[in-house]
């Protein structure tokens, strides 16, 4: 096995378990990250000349305590931490619970309301994700000074304004959780919206956003949001191997070819959109009801063999929970499956809010088209390159057009 | 425990007109609930009685008297409290509660622990 491989691996597993408790116990974020960090450089030179350990995991976990010790007791003014930090020293070590429940602390302080969700997003691939500075600055194509800055910022800001390194009360749950899973979905999109050619770094923040869905329900296994999202994210992230032609262009959802779509992961998405809206039989969370949509999509044999009906009733629902004029703009397209282009264009002209948005115009165009009505249609076209409409799209549309 | 101060932006408030009497009542209100945190605060008088100084040159200069500075938003600094707080989440929740977060913003900022009396 190659050994720098299985380190970084191992410490992108285990740095995070250890990253948490270490920030509990130091209240000190940098620190905890400088504990982790040289934990890893010391197994990356001792590793390929000793070899690698019996239990790698420990190694790691006992070396960044022993850093943090000694970082603690280098720094004055820190007495009363250093009681603290004696704990570390428990060669038992913290039980599996308590580690569960720094990841969870972890994940809410990086996600807590009071950091702007740039800044949440950021500390969030740093710390759960394990990223370091330069990659997640790549990640997000912000310059490396300025992420440097962001971060810095951020922390201090925990550190002085004393953000909570806690699980949120039964009472704020609900919000605080869905403030959570709104970060992940921004680097979910971060990664999805990445078009072809772009950093492997960047498109790899899908996975990434995968994997802290995964985690997160893990760790809250009752609650239908991380369930919810994480199925969402799931029946998305199957449909990645269509999603772009040959051109690196994005292809629409009718054009897509779906016997490249993943199917296990499509199977699994449908399995915990099931479980999620078990979870939440009185008020469906936001989440699920998406991911019920995608399911019917994912689901269907053929966009013309979609079940529309289905489709429509989900998206009731989702209005019930979640009512903006881009999900009433969606319903509006399924709409113009089941019941043609004249019922759904009457709902997209009754929508406000929507002339900056270049999807609203380009549903129009769509629709006015199909009713034969060529000249409203190319100027909808006009007004949906006009505020943004990507080229490639805005050129599949002309070609409609056209025909 | 670490200080925050939270400091009321609202529209101009002459809390000396009798119409402002039953917002005086909200505050004296909240001042009760929130007695055990509360470390200190005050509504201030609106900005046309405020007064800037400034010592040019880096010292050593007389001060510099000026009238002002008013208002140039609709929101003004109108009044601040101290509270004294475990914690950001508490902090919030307590200034959540100031009656001027229903029809201003309120800001929230830790205090420099050197500054503590």
């Amino acid at each position: 096995m190659d050994s720098r491989d299985a380190v970084e691996r191992l410490a992108r597993e285990e740095g995070t378990r250890v990253l948490a408790t270490l920030i509990r116990v130091t209240g000190d974020i940098d620190l905890a990250q400088d504990a982790v960090q040289d934990a890893v450089v010391r197994a990356l030179e001792r590793w390929p000349r000793d070899g690698v350990p019996d239990s790698p995991r420990a190694w790691i976990t006992v070396t960044a305590r022993r850093r943090a010790i000694d970082l603690i007791r280098r720094e004055a003014g820190r007495a009363g931490k250093e009681a603290e930090a004696m704990s570390l020293l428990d060669p038992e070590g913290e039980p599996a619970e308590t580690i569960r429940d720094d990841l969870l602390r972890l994940m809410f302080t990086c996600c807590h309301p009071a950091l702007s969700s740039e800044a949440q997003v950021a500390l969030a691939l740093r710390t759960l994700g394990g990223l370091s500075t330069a990659e997640v600055a790549r990640a997000l194509l912000v310059p490396e000074p300025t992420m440097t800055k962001r971060l810095t910022r951020a922390k201090q800001k925990i550190t002085h304004a004393r953000i909570p390194f806690r699980v949120p009360p039964a009472q704020e749950l609900p919000q605080r959780l869905a403030g959570v899973a709104a970060t992940i979905y921004l680097i979910f999109n971060e990664g999805y919206t990445a078009g072809a050619g772009a950093d492997l770094i960047r498109t790899e923040l899908s996975a990434e956003a995968v994997r802290l869905a995964r985690r997160l329900a893990e760790l809250m296994p009752g609650e239908p949001t991380p369930l919810g999202l994480l199925a969402l994210l799931l029946l998305h992230d199957a449909r990645r191997p269509a999603r772009l032609d040959e051109q690196g262009h994005p292809v629409l959802l009718a054009d897509q070819d779906r016997s490249a779509w993943d199917a296990a992961r499509i199977r699994e998405g449908v399995e915990l959109v099931g479980a999620a809206l078990r979870h939440s039989p009185e008020r469906p969370d936001p989440y699920a009801v998406q991911a019920a949509i995608a399911a019917c999509h994912a689901l269907a044999p053929s966009y013309a063999g979609t079940d529309w009906d289905a489709v429509i009733s989900w998206y009731d629902v989702l209005l019930t929970v979640h009512d903006t004029p881009v999900a009433r703009l969606n319903r509006a397209a399924a709409v113009a499956e089941r019941d043609g282009p004249a019922a759904a264009l009457a709902l997209v002209d009754r929508l406000g809010g929507l002339d900056g948005y270049p999807w609203w115009h380009a549903t129009r165009a769509e629709l006015l088209h199909r009713l034969g009505r060529t000249e409203p249609a190319r100027s909808a076209c006009l007004r949906a390159v006009e505020t943004g409409l990507s080229e490639p799209l805005a050129e599949r549309l002309r070609r409609r057009l056209r025909a | 425990m670490p200080l925050y101060i939270a400091l009321t932006y609202t529209g101009e408030v002459d809390w000396t007109r009798p119409e402002y009497a039953e917002g005086l009542r909200e505050y004296a209100a909240f001042e009760e609930a929130h007695a055990a945190v509360l470390r200190g605060g005050h509504a201030l008088y609106p900005t046309a009685t405020a007064t800037t100084v400034r010592v040019p040159g880096g010292g050593g200069g007389d001060p510099i008297i000026s009238d002002g500075p008013y208002a140039e938003t609709k929101e003004a600094l109108t009044g601040y409290y101290l509270m004294e707080c475990a914690d950001l989440d508490e902090a919030l929740a307590v200034a959540a509660e100031i009656p001027a977060a229903r029809y201003g913003t309120i800001e929230v900022r830790p205090v420099h622990p050197s500054l503590d009396t």
